[in-house]
């Protein structure tokens, strides 16, 4: 395997403070390494999008950091904390070593600046020495990367169907060459056939650029097929983590199975489609034990009151007390 | 450019029903004007003279309603609004070519500077919640909830007197003639500061409120976090970003109060017997003197109007979404 770009390590995040506040991450830690894909999937509310917003520091208020560390190692030099950074550090890092890919691919883009405005401020601020026409130049050519003719670049958002602008978010978060791109939930708002053109481009760019790639969905079938390893989140916790293909031949923890049975399989034999029973849990009486317990059909002894920790085994690791035992 | 010309010929349309209106509510009202100068002279009006009036304000009896609409639109095209009778016999027109600078400098000026300053802090506060332009926020709204009319009288009581900097009415120092000198204009300037504090006062917490509602509403918008992310200059986030959205439907706001600069600020004029165009209303309905009133309700009617447009254009400028295709 080859090294780390980005490590989270311990990162909690609250919203609110003091009594009030609910644990959205806790304890996290993950490791993406140089040029891979990593699938982080999870239900509504599991702390997948608040993770993305945690260890870039995008975190709207009442979202608070209260603990742990995100190593970033730049291509060149050592690595650093982003936890740690000042705003101006924070302003420099952004973008040029971690772009984001959001979920709202039709609100991303500003509606009174044209394209390519929007482009190009981001070349303005992180490379003041370019020139004008180079910094054109570099927009029409992250436009012509991403399969938008290079008059579209007058045009303004809402000239753009969503795919189209989906589309310039990626072509815009590209256009520094980072060494990460997070990307979080960026088809939900399109249909099946333009999410499927828009991973296969992602993923042709990804070989070609090299940078590595955080994908946030709650789509696990779209993560077998494009990650290359993959994060299950539950209540803030990571539960399971694993090479793509492994997770999905065979799943540890009964709620990546519960994931994996809840959508039908494109090959093989027809098999009865289960789902999740019960809701995922809410943020604010966490359940004791292993939160997933009461909506777990395995569950034991242990699982109500001991929290089970992530644990390696192999090249994978899983939060279960099913797998201790 | 289409949605433009349809606009405007909408406008256009408004403007005539509004003119035609104007000729009309006049003539509706029981008594004419020739009865109300003959009652103000009291009786020493030969009955040539009488007739002769009823020729000069065009309500001769014997030219039908047509006619007299016809001749209506001919002297108001030439500009012709025909003769005031308050202070007869000079024409609508020069009083309110008189007063209307007056009231354009006076309120015209508070008004900008209110836009200015109010968006201006919004801005401020709805960038930086919780910073001490919040706690502003009760003070401006208590003072914007005071009716203007009401705060002009309390300025007038407590700050003007024998020994004040602030005179209590007037537009300029009646010794002086109006002239462009050095001792006209620091007078007029003078004269003005009062009126034009209690406008601002009064107007300013609105523009902040609602710039301050919209920032917030906008800082919550995805484009924005966007921003932050691609590491921009917090300056470029707020302004070229936020900021800019946001002043949207205060720029349209901005526009309308424009149109109300004339006729909207009447009651300050009043307060402080400024030589405005409200003021002038007011002498022309306490002596029925129908031709100013219409005088200046056609300058009220057509400032709205050209304000509204104004808005048009302005949004169309500001908001391509606006903007048809093709």
């Amino acid at each position: 395997m080859t090294e780390p770009v980005l490590e989270i390590k311990n990162l909690n995040v609250d919203y609110g403070l003091g009594d009030q506040s609910v644990h959205a991450i806790r304890d996290v830690s993950l490791t993406l390494h140089r040029g891979e894909v990593l699938g982080l999937a999870g239900e509504s509310g599991s702390g997948k999008s608040t993770l993305a917003y945690g260890m870039t520091r995008l975190l709207p208020p009442p979202g608070v950091i209260t603990g742990g560390q995100v190593i970033y190692t730049p291509e060149s030099g050592d690595p650093y904390d982003v936890l740690q950074l000042t705003d101006r550090q924070l302003r420099g890092f952004r973008w040029s070593e971690t772009a984001i890919v959001f979920q709202g691919a039709m609100n991303s883009l500003n509606p009174v600046h044209k394209i390519s405005t929007q482009l190009t401020d981001v070349l303005r601020a992180h490379e003041p020495k370019m020139s004008e026409s180079s910094r054109n130049a570099r927009a029409r050519e992250m436009l012509k990367l991403v399969g938008i003719a290079a008059d579209r670049m007058d045009a303004y958002p809402h000239q753009l169907s969503g795919g189209m602008r989906q589309r310039v978010m990626i072509g815009m978060a590209l256009i520094l060459q980072p060494q990460v791109v997070i990307m979080d939930e960026p088809t939900t708002a399109l249909d099946v056939v333009m999410q499927r053109q828009i991973l296969g481009q992602l993923i042709e760019l990804r070989e070609r650029l090299g940078f590595s790639v955080i994908f946030i969905t709650h789509d696990l079938s779209l993560l077998v097929e494009f990650s290359n390893r993959i994060a299950i989140m539950y209540g803030g916790r990571i539960v399971e983590e694993a090479p793509a293909s492994a997770l999905y031949r065979d799943s540890l923890h009964p709620y990546s199975q519960g994931l994996l049975g809840s959508f039908p399989a494109l090959r093989g034999p027809r098999r009865e489609l289960t789902g999740i029973p019960g809701s995922p849990p809410d943020l604010k009486g966490m359940p004791s034990g292993c939160s997933f317990h009461p909506r777990c059909p395995k569950a034991f002894d242990p699982c109500a009151t001991e929290i089970p920790v992530l644990t390696a085994h192999g090249d994978r690791s899983a939060a279960c007390w099913l797998v201790e035992r | 450019m289409k949605y433009f010309l349809q606009r405007l010929a909408f406008y256009v349309f408004t403007a005539w029903a509004a003119i035609t209106l104007n000729f009309f509510i006049p003539r509706m009202i029981p008594g004419d004007p020739v009865q109300a100068l003959i009652t103000k002279y009291q009786g020493q009006l030969s009955s040539q003279a009488i007739e002769s009036l009823y020729v000069l304000f065009g309500i001769d009896k014997d030219r039908g309603l047509w006619s007299e609409y016809v001749d209506y639109w001919k002297q108001l095209l030439s500009g012709d609004l025909g003769l005031s009778f308050t202070f007869f016999p000079t024409p609508v027109s020069e009083i309110l070519s008189d007063s209307l600078p007056w009231t354009l400098t006076l309120i015209g000026v508070t008004t900008v500077i209110s836009f200015v300053l109010g968006t201006g802090l919004g801005v401020l506060a709805g960038w930086r919640r919780g910073s001490w332009v919040d706690g502003l926020l009760p003070v401006t709204t208590f003072l914007s909830s005071i009716p203007y009319f009401w705060l002009g009288i309390i300025a007038i009581y407590l700050l003007t007197g024998p020994d004040s900097f602030f005179p209590s009415s007037g537009g300029y120092d009646i010794a002086l003639e109006p002239a462009w000198d050095q001792w006209f204009i620091p007078s007029a300037i003078q004269h003005s500061l009062l009126p034009a504090l209690t406008i601002l006062i009064s107007s300013v917490s609105g523009w902040i409120l609602s710039m301050r509602n919209m920032m917030v509403t906008v800082a919550s918008e995805d484009y924005i976090t966007v921003a932050h992310a691609k590491g921009l200059p917090e300056r470029r986030v707020a302004l070229g970003y936020a900021a800019r959205n946001a002043l949207l439907p205060n720029v349209s706001g901005f526009a309308l109060s424009l149109g109300f600069i004339v006729g909207g600020t009447l009651l300050v004029e009043i307060v402080f017997s400024y030589p405005g165009v409200g003021f002038q209303l007011f002498q022309a309905l306490g002596a029925q003197d129908y031709p100013l009133m219409q005088g200046v309700f056609l300058v009220i009617t057509i400032s709205v109007l050209v304000a509204n447009l104004l808005a048009d254009v302005a949004y169309l400028l500001l908001d391509p979404r606006t903007r048809k295709e093709g």
